[in-house]
């Protein structure tokens, strides 16, 4: 009797994910142990966790190398270069939220364990969208991370808007979630694989409708996760609804995990369908970012406007991987980091700050706070002038980068669009400032409530920012090694 | 002496961080700290024009450093016959400005100081790059702070016309970026190297054609709304309006200048087949600002408004003076470019005193001041005449070489242009008329004070200098003249070059 072939397991390129749901099921277990008095001892456990996962990756990418690809399950998981940087720039984001929502939280009343537990399988979620080879485990990681999201985004179970934005981004995720398995099924039925590279090979052989179809279903459930527009509709109203702080994972690790995989995906398994997606993709960039900054002009709420914002700001990423090669990917994974300090940063300033006891969400709570809080102003100015695009912050490199590769690769004019684009968001972003710096509020005027871990995560972002402006050259390098292996 | 360049673009910012140290509530150290880091900054930037070697035509006082290697981007700075100047006008109106802020800012003093020294830095460095990366972060990075300083301390519309300011120029600056990475990459291309040296970009040409046309009309889009020539001048009165008078002075004085300076450091080295091939464009532009302006001069009310509108005209004479790509023509452009930081920079300031001591800027209000204040009286007259171009003060040196530049190209050009100055001499002697002569007929203004020490302090350099460039330009002009040679031979060479 023969034995049963069965896989070896080789767990290390899962590891940080592994802690990162080890502390999620910690985090469940001591929130049943009695205790008097909040949760902060939650918020801990799961920051030790994130961090821990931090820095299992780092110390992975120093033994074995960036270049270097562990695989496991059958070349389901892959964690080379690419999957660590997008894992970083994941554990970053999902650290800041974290630390901004102890005090957050606390003074919204919606303090809970759970809380904590559903962040991390988000973030879990996030890391293994970043290391998923393999189609289903794309569609495993994804649905873990929203399904998450979805009871985050309803945190606050007695306002309407709340409820109503975990509703809408629970319906419109699921429909997406089918469309892409649907995507899915047709990529199997015409290459009979779903692991990426085996796609690739398959693909490779000619032209097939069903694959055309399956690679459109699936640019569909990305372009959900990714809010790229004409599927953003859930975006504003889920932005608007959800708790700040989930606001903040929604707008940067899972972006950041979906653009990882998305980035995979295209390059790894349909290299050979590279001109319908490029065509595709170019007019779905212009549209993005075309839309995402007119409309956030006429908004008044700060949190629906940073929503049209990032769909702005998803329409920029489209133009590096329109541009496509090292340089464009590159330049993808560096503005995702760059953009993950940022909004984070931005996110952050709205969960520190009150108005008459209730959180400031519109521009116009925003009136004198330069005078009052000098401090705090100035942070946020940073991060909108980022937002802008003004050196020497973070948000210009990465603006450069992903419009030099697009000019490098001869997309001049998609280049010229974005550019004329990130001039007309300078208006509703310097209106920001205009609040601020420029006028008296009427009424009471906003408040900043103090927080360490707040003002912690803030200082963070705010040297992220100011440190990947100054001295970009390392981590664009980084980027760009990561890439390159995805691309041989 | 190496170092010497950045120490001096850096120490206001240097200087502003540590003020930031000072406590808002202490408004006559931040004042007098300020005023101490700009002196301190003017003071270090005098050895770069002594020490300047007026018959060298290249970079002096080069640094270069790595900073971005893979990109090619390094950290590039040095000043040449072209910018030694403009750094010199920099840092000589930015103490001024600081002092006459003592008075009119008494809002906010702590952000007003440390807004003003970051500008600083950020106009030095404008000047002092020579790496199209490095150039770029300081051109838009300098939006911010001209940005609040006309959206906090400016007039009643203030909001608008900071937002317009920085919109417009926006929108011009961002094609630029594209233009600078098309620039890059065809470079890259080309020879194998790629890298955003300015010295080493211009010794390159990109291939005629429509390639090189769009780049230059790019670049030349951003330098031109920021110059602004006509029709691209509309955020300017508005801006310069509605500024307070600190930052009128530092607009008109040292903002406007970056866009001729860009033509001349960028437009004309590198697209020089473009440059020749536009050149009757500019020239049509440039005219009817210089005429347009001076009749819209014409008829102001507002003495500030109305020095705004002379800007028009001037920075017209100016570009006329760069395309026509004679030696006089350039050379008379750059000394142009500091009377009018000089000359213009005195009308606002004096705009300002004059505003202080009666909240009205409008001439009906005055009237008869020469018996008022005869002292202030006098200065404005140096200043009202060193704007219209009398001989013996700077404006005419500058004008002239212009007019003699113009009319190797063209009679027809000169004519047109000498309109203009007729103009300048109607609108600014009949407001001098208005405002300084006759009886008083106000009663508000007869108790109005005469020049303070403060004041006299911040006028007599400038009058200082109005005179001495009238008199002795060649200490001056003689800085450029080998630098201005040798960027003409560079254009002539290479746009001879491909000429059948």
């Amino acid at each position: 009797m023969s034995e049963a072939a069965f896989p070896p397991v080789a767990l290390g390129p899962l590891l940080p994910t592994l802690i990162v749901l080890g502390a999620a099921g910690l985090v469940l277990l001591v929130d049943l142990l009695p205790r008097r008095g909040g949760r902060d001892h939650l918020a801990a456990l799961a920051l030790v966790g994130v961090v821990a996962a931090l820095l299992a990756v780092i110390w992975r990418a120093a033994a074995s190398g960036w270049a270097g690809a562990g695989r496991a399950f059958l070349d389901m998981i892959v964690l080379d270069g690419f999957a660590m940087f997008a894992t970083i720039v994941i554990c970053y984001a999902a650290a800041l939220v974290i630390l901004l929502s102890v005090d957050y939280l606390r003074r919204t009343g919606a303090e809970s364990g759970e809380y904590y537990a559903l962040v991390l399988f988000a973030t879990a979620g996030m890391m293994l969208l970043a290391i998923a080879a393999d189609l289903i485990v794309v569609f495993l990681a994804l649905e873990l991370m929203s399904l998450s999201l979805y009871v985050l985004a309803g945190l606050f179970k007695r306002e309407l808007v709340s409820g109503e934005a975990s509703m809408k981004y629970f319906l419109l995720g699921a429909f997406a979630s089918s469309l892409m398995l649907y995507g899915i099924a047709l990529v199997y039925g015409a290459t009979g694989a779903t692991n990426l590279d085996r796609i690739a090979a398959a693909a490779g052989r000619g032209y097939d409708p069903l694959l055309a179809i399956g690679l459109g279903l699936l640019l569909v459930g990305f372009g959900f996760k990714t809010s790229a527009v004409p599927f953003h509709m859930w975006a504003p109203d889920v932005y608007q609804g959800a708790p700040t702080s989930v606001t903040a994972l929604i707008a940067t690790g899972s972006k950041a995990a979906a653009f990882a995989a998305l980035i995979r995906v295209l390059v790894v398994a349909l290299p050979s369908a590279r001109a319908d997606w490029t065509a595709l993709l170019w007019a779905v960039a212009v549209v993005t970012m075309t839309l995402g900054n007119v409309v956030a002009i006429a908004q008044s709420n700060f949190k629906r406007m940073l929503a049209y914002s990032s769909i702005a700001h998803v329409g920029y990423m489209l133009v590096g991987l329109v541009a496509g090669g090292a340089p464009g990917a590159g330049a993808v994974l560096f503005y995702l980091l760059a953009y993950t300090f940022t909004t984070a940063g931005t996110f952050g300033v709205i969960t520190l700050c009150t108005r008459a006891g209730e959180e400031a969400v519109e521009v116009g709570d925003y009136a004198g706070l330069g005078r009052r809080h000098p401090v705090l102003a100035a942070t946020l100015g940073l991060f909108l002038l980022s937002l802008v695009g003004i050196p020497p912050l973070a948000g210009f490199v990465g603006k450069f980068y992903l419009f030099g590769a697009a000019v490098r690769a001869g997309f001049v004019w998609l280049a010229v669009i974005g550019v004329l684009n990130s001039a007309v968001a300078a208006y509703y972003y310097l209106r920001v400032l205009v609040y601020m710096y420029m006028r008296e509020p009427e009424g009471a005027a906003a408040a900043w409530a103090p927080s360490f871990a707040g003002g912690l995560a803030l200082a963070i972002a705010l040297a992220g920012v100011v440190l990947l402006g100054v001295v970009p050259a390392p981590f664009a390098d980084l980027a760009q090694a990561a890439v390159e292996p995805l691309l041989r | 002496m190496s170092g010497l360049v950045s120490a001096v673009t850096f120490l206001p910012a240097a200087g502003a961080l540590l003020l930031l140290l000072v406590p808002r509530r202490r408004a006559g150290a931040l004042r007098g700290g300020a005023l101490l880091v700009a002196l301190a900054t003017l003071a270090l930037s005098l050895p770069l024009f002594l020490g300047f070697d007026g018959d060298a035509a290249g970079y002096q006082f080069e640094e270069a450093r790595r900073w971005m290697p893979t990109l090619g981007v390094t950290y590039h700075v040095g000043i040449d016959g072209i910018s030694v100047l403009l750094v010199l006008l920099t840092t000589f109106l930015t103490p001024l400005v600081l002092a006459s802020a003592w008075r009119s800012i008494e809002d906010r003093v702590k952000e007003f100081v440390v807004t003003m020294l970051i500008l600083e830095t950020g106009m030095l460095g404008v000047f002092v790059s020579l790496d199209l990366f490095l150039f770029y972060v300081f051109w838009e990075a300098m939006l911010i702070p001209m940005y609040f300083i006309i959206g906090v301390w400016g007039g009643a519309d203030r909001i608008y016309a900071a937002v317009k300011f920085v919109l417009y120029t926006m929108v011009g600056s961002v094609l630029m970026l594209v233009a600078i990475l098309a620039l890059y990459f065809q470079h890259g291309a080309a020879t194998g190297a790629y890298t955003f040296d300015v010295p080493t970009l211009a010794r390159w040409t990109v291939a005629p054609g429509l390639g090189q046309n769009l780049m230059f009309l790019a670049f030349a889009l951003a330098f031109a709304i920021k110059v602004p020539l006509f029709p691209f001048h509309t955020w300017l009165p508005d801006a310069h309006v509605e500024a307070p008078t600190p930052g009128s002075v530092i607009l008109a004085g040292v903002l406007l200048k970056m866009g001729t300076y860009g033509f001349l450091r960028f437009n004309l080295p590198f697209f020089p087949d473009a440059s020749l091939r536009f050149g009757p464009l500019v020239f049509a532009l440039a005219l009817i600002g210089i005429v347009y302006g001076a009749w819209v001069c014409t008829v102001q009310a507002d003495i500030k408004k109305l020095v705004a509108y002379s800007s028009v005209s001037h920075l017209g004479f100016v570009m006329l003076g760069i395309f026509t790509l004679t030696p006089q023509g350039l050379v008379g452009g750059l000394i142009q470019m500091v009377n009018h930081g000089l000359s213009t920079g005195a009308l606002f300031l004096m705009v300002g005193m004059l505003y202080e001591r009666r909240h009205t800027r409008l001439i009906a209000d005055f009237g008869g001041l020469w018996k008022v204040i005869p002292a202030f009286s006098a200065l404005f007259l140096v200043v009202t005449l060193s704007s219209l171009g009398l001989p013996g003060l700077n404006g005419f040196v500058g004008e002239f070489l212009i007019l003699v530049g113009a009319f190797q190209v063209s009679a027809w050009l000169a004519a047109v242009a000498t309109t203009g100055i007729i103009f300048a001499a109607v609108y600014m002697l009949w407001m001098y008329q208005r405002v300084i002569f006759g009886e008083v007929t106000r009663e508000e203004n007869r108790g109005l004070r005469d020049l303070t020490p403060r004041e006299w302090a911040i006028l007599v350099p400038v009058v200082v200098l109005i005179v001495w460039i009238g008199v002795y330009p060649t200490a001056f002009t003689g800085k450029t003249e080998a630098s201005v040679e040798a960027l003409l031979a560079q254009v002539q060479e290479k746009a001879a070059l491909r000429a059948p």
